[in-house]
């Protein structure tokens, strides 16, 4: 049986032989057009003129469009109708598309492009977060607020409190596979083919552009080179403007930005400030919280809203906060809007609460680790009964805004009331919103990390070295993930599939999740494999298609393999069921005692091959297509309240990080992690490992070598890989020892494994802890190291440990 | 501008534009798009190729400069029935994710392995005059010129140490 085995990745040959094709591999057809953007070179103005004779004069040219050529502009946005595809009248940030060029080849449009002549009448760009707030610039009517207690009473009451302000920076996808997109017009509609994650939103935006009903347009997704997030809703503008050029001109368009323009135009991981304010008893135990997340949502809604929903969703991590205010802002800024990144705000939130835990520790004087611990929540036991009755609430989406599938479909114009705080009585098991957390094992999971990764025997170490050593620091740190796993905009955890048997007993396979690098399709071929009792070779993964299985919801949220397994799950036990009915009324016996195991099928005494059952099936005309349909169970959330239970389980998992930074130089390394992590009973080990181990790098990029950097007109000058530095092959750390915790979910997922896309992220707040450790570990003062810690940021947190008096040339 | 090259054994003769990169001109002229274009800027491998045996990022390269040059791409190593040891050994370990850095993975560290063997020094080697070993620590070094945004480092790097032993079992 192949569930829970590490096959390789679904089209591994294909991958190591270059033979596996990306929307910009595919053969196009004869007279395809390029398309490529004229943008923005301010970052807020009213367009004065805009002249566009030489670029419609280039070589090559075949049609130029800008706002004036359209009655109505195709819209972009996954949310609030709020981007045009060009630019209207005004501009809101560099790198804004004003006008598309369509050419005979991708150079000529991109030369052509950097003809246009655009006059602004400039305004004063929104760039900071002081900019907003001074200017009131903002989604939403006002702040966020959801609370549980009184906070400021708690804090007031205790005998310590802790405060302080943190900066935490954005991060760009950097999938190593630009956005592109090809669109083929037909006789009464369009083919598009996207580097999409959410191939309905797709759909849905083209034939919206189009003025078409959404069956006259398929989307096709065969795989992406990285997504992220990156390309849940950062695809729109490519498609619908190929799709909008294609039907102007009656040719296929394709359009592909090149890595700079990706970068300046695309949008990114939010950044935040975090404000807190905590009150602890004197083990650290928090007894109160004020948090407050000042969040850079860029130039349009998007994905905004939800995204800072997750972050406050986060912001206990894994700790019971028994009185707790948590405020969000969600300030409009004239940047490239930011959109979904793995973990979706999650990340954000989390650290912040990492860093109050930090911050705790340092000025008590006592183990961060001990103080953790000492604010988890309750270890869930073994013999506790499931979850109690959850009434399922109606998913609430109304107004004009009938975006259903994206996550920003919640968005409604002028938006809802600001919230009030409200006041329940709470065991200690209960999250700031209301959701009982039942399944917590990171008790169990610590343990068994803090001895397999040998902590305290090192971290003693390390404090010994570290009074030898005046230079050279090292610093050491554990930090928790709990990570809650769904959709919060409910309508969404649902998810179709479309399963062939053909009559020679080959399958094929279609399901709504797309392909990025995840092994999405292995797990569910492997799970399809399952069910049917034959190996994967019989099966096959078509590409993604809107044509074949509809309203399907973005691979997102670490969904993937949990709703589109469960659709394919119930599609083949489905046929399953017909064949063993067939079978058995043919041989006798009962169709429930048909078995169905190493491409045989067993029925009564007989033994028939997979082949020979299908073949019989067929010929007994019995169909052998079926379709399957997954919601999941128990979720309900009322994020105008924030209140519900909005995440069917959660991921666990903890990891340890070690480092030694340079106290000269600011430079460091990271000398070794340990992770282990809770993946429920495994669907696949090896894409799990990979998933963990990728995930850690990627978010210790986040925190210490990813920085954006805007300038003072808004302008991001680090738009390509020369200033934008991700984690390379020796970045890794030297000592990497990844474990998995395999304990089956308490909830019935597909075969009770957890959803594993995002929560390793997060693993890499540890490195950044770790960080923290050692810049403490230079003088008597918190560091209060900020993100992305660079070495420049490490120099000044150094030099904050040290204090005033001991700065610099004191300590040699 | 005509140029003549040979890629994967094969002579295309191209009319290109002499801004055209070997990049380019592999993928849309030649019609091989098994190597990829991850940044165009020199900085991120994706596009890497060897040319007469050494390897290079093919962004960075004008077409022209090559006439006449043996250019070997990812579709000229091996095949899903005849696969080369480094991409049997990516396929062994697991050595990607979405896949997209893979070509140029696979011929940046075929490429590099022949250095190792020819001795060449790197950053992090004990010595200048060899012999250098393809250690973990050598690889990572070696191998930082081809980002992997998926992170999936660890099975590169084991990819590469397998096909580097094999080779050693070999000789
Ligand atoms: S595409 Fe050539 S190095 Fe990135
Ligand atoms: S496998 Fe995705 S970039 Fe390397």
């Amino acid at each position: 049986m192949s569930v829970s085995s590490s096959l390789p990745h679904e089209s591994a040959g294909l991958h190591v032989t270059g033979q596996a094709r990306y929307v910009d591999d595919l053969p196009v057809p004869a007279g395809c057009l390029h398309l490529a953007f004229g943008m923005s070179s301010v970052a807020r103005g009213m367009i004065t003129a805009i002249d566009l004779e030489a670029v419609r004069a280039a070589p090559g040219v075949v049609a130029v469009y800008s706002a004036a050529d359209f009655a109505v502009m195709p819209d972009c946005s996954p949310s609030l109708h709020d981007e045009p595809l060009l630019a209207v009248g005004e501009v809101h940030y560099l790198g804004q598309p004003v006008f598309v060029v369509v050419a005979e080849s991708h150079l000529a449009a991109r030369r052509a492009a950097r003809l246009g002549r655009i006059s602004y009448d400039e305004r004063p760009a929104i760039l900071t977060v002081e900019d907003a707030l001074a200017a009131g610039s903002r989604f939403e009517g006002g702040p966020v607020i959801w609370a549980r207690g009184d906070a400021a009473e708690a804090i007031a009451g205790a005998e310590r409190v802790v405060e302080g302000s943190f900066e935490i920076g954005g991060q760009e996808h950097f999938y190593l596979e630009g956005q592109a997109a090809l669109v083929l017009p037909q006789e009464d509609g369009a083919v598009v083919y996207s580097s999409t994650q959410h191939p309905t939103e797709i759909q849905h935006k083209v034939a919206e552009a189009l003025d078409l009903p959404m069956h006259a347009v398929r989307v096709e997704m065969r795989r992406m080179g990285g997504g992220f997030g990156g390309k849940e809703s950062q695809g729109n503008a490519l498609a619908v403007a190929c799709a909008v050029a294609a039907a102007r001109t009656g040719l296929p368009c394709k359009m592909r930005y090149d890595r700079d323009d990706d970068m300046m135009i695309t949008g990114k991981r939010h950044d935040f400030r975090i404000r807190y304010r905590a009150g602890v008893d004197t083990d650290g135990r928090v007894l109160g919280l004020e948090v407050t997340h000042l969040v850079r949502c860029g130039w349009s809604m998007d994905l905004s809203l939800p995204v800072a929903d997750r972050a406050m969703l986060h912001a206990d991590n894994a700790y019971w906060l028994p009185a707790v205010r948590i405020e969000s802002h969600r300030l409009r800024t004239n940047t490239q809007s930011a959109t979904a990144f793995r973990g979706f705000g999650g990340p954000q939130g989390m650290i912040g609460v990492e860093r109050v835990m930090d911050h705790v520790a340092h000025t008590l004087g006592l183990n961060p680790l001990a103080v953790r611990r000492a604010n988890y929540y309750p270890e869930a036991s073994e013999a506790e009964a499931g979850p109690g009755e959850v009434t399922q609430d109606e998913p609430e989406v109304t107004g004009a805004d009938r975006d259903l599938t994206s996550r920003g479909a919640v968005a409604e114009a002028g938006g809802p009331a600001p919230r009030t705080p409200r006041d329940i009585s709470a065991s200690k098991k209960t999250t700031p919103y209301g959701m009982e957390v039942e399944d917590f094992i990171l008790h169990g999971l610590t343990e068994e990390l803090q001895k397999s990764s040998n902590f305290a025997a090192r971290q003693a170490a390390i404090s010994e070295w570290n009074s030898t050593n005046a230079i050279l620091k090292k610093g050491i740190a554990l930090t928790p993930v709990k990570f809650g796993i769904s959709f919060t905009l409910t309508h969404l955890n649902q998810a179709g599939a479309l399963v062939h048997v053909y009559q020679d007993g080959s399958v094929q396979l279609n399901h709504g999740g797309t392909e990025m690098g995840q092994g999405l399709h292995r797990k569910v071929a492997q799970v399809a494999a399952a069910a049917f009792g034959i190996d994967d070779g019989r099966i096959r993964i078509t590409a993604t298609d809107t044509g074949k299985v509809p309203n399907t919801s973005a691979t997102a949220a670490s969904s993937g393999a949990d709703l589109n397994g469960m659709a394919v799950k119930a599609a083949c036990d489905t046929l399953r069921g017909r064949i063993a009915a067939f079978v058995a009324e043919k041989h006798g016996g009962t169709a429930a005692e048909v078995h169905f195991a190493g491409g045989k099928v067993f029925v009564g005494t007989e033994e028939l091959t997979w082949e020979q059952a299908v073949a019989a099936t067929y010929q007994g005309r019995v169909s052998l297509s079926a379709t399957g349909f997954y919601a999941t169970p128990k979720i309900t959330w009322d994020r105008v309240k924030g209140q519900g239970r909005p995440f069917f389980y959660f991921a666990y998992g903890a990891s340890v990080s070690e480092v030694v930074i340079d106290t000269l130089t600011g430079e460091y390394r990271i000398l070794r992690a340990d992770i282990l992590h809770d993946c429920g009973t495994s669907l696949n080990p090896a894409l799990d490992l990979g998933q963990i181990e990728g995930g850690y790098v990627q978010g210790a990029g986040w925190l210490t070598t990813e920085e954006l950097v805007w300038d003072a007109k808004g302008r991001l000058r680090t738009h390509a890989p020369s200033t934008y530095k991700i984690p390379a092959c020796s970045d890794r750390p030297g000592q990497f020892n990844v474990g998995l915790w395999q304990h089956p979910n308490r909830e019935e997922t597909i075969h009770r494994s957890k959803a594993v896309g995002e929560p390793p992220f997060m693993h890499g707040i540890s490195a950044f802890l770790a960080l923290s450790a050692a810049c403490a570990a230079c003088g008597p003062h918190y560091p209060a190291l900020d993100a992305p810690a660079t070495p420049e940021r490490v120099l000044a947190a150094v030099a904050r440990a040290r204090g005033p008096k001991t700065a610099c040339n004191d300590e040699l | 501008m005509h140029v003549t090259l040979t890629i994967n054994d094969t002579k295309h003769s191209l009319d290109l534009d002499p801004r055209t990169t070997l990049l380019d001109a592999i993928r849309s002229h030649a019609g091989l798009t098994g190597t990829k274009k991850g940044c165009d800027h020199g900085q991120c491998g994706a596009c890497t190729v060897m040319v007469n045996g050494r390897r290079i990022n093919s962004c960075l390269s004008l077409a022209v400069m090559h006439d006449g040059d043996a250019v070997t791409t990812i579709e000229g190593l091996g095949t899903p029935e005849a696969l080369s040891p480094l991409q049997a050994a990516f396929l062994e370990t697991d050595g990607f994710q979405c896949g997209y850095c893979t070509p140029g993975q696979i011929c940046s560290a075929t490429a590099m392995l022949e250095e190792i063997r020819a001795g060449w020094p790197s950053h992090v080697s004990e010595t200048l005059d060899g012999p250098a070993l393809p250690t973990e620590a050598e690889i990572a070094e070696r191998m930082s010129g081809n980002l992997c945004r998926c992170s999936a480092y660890p099975n590169i790097v084991a990819a590469i140490r397998l096909a580097a032993a094999e080779r050693e079992d070999a000789a």
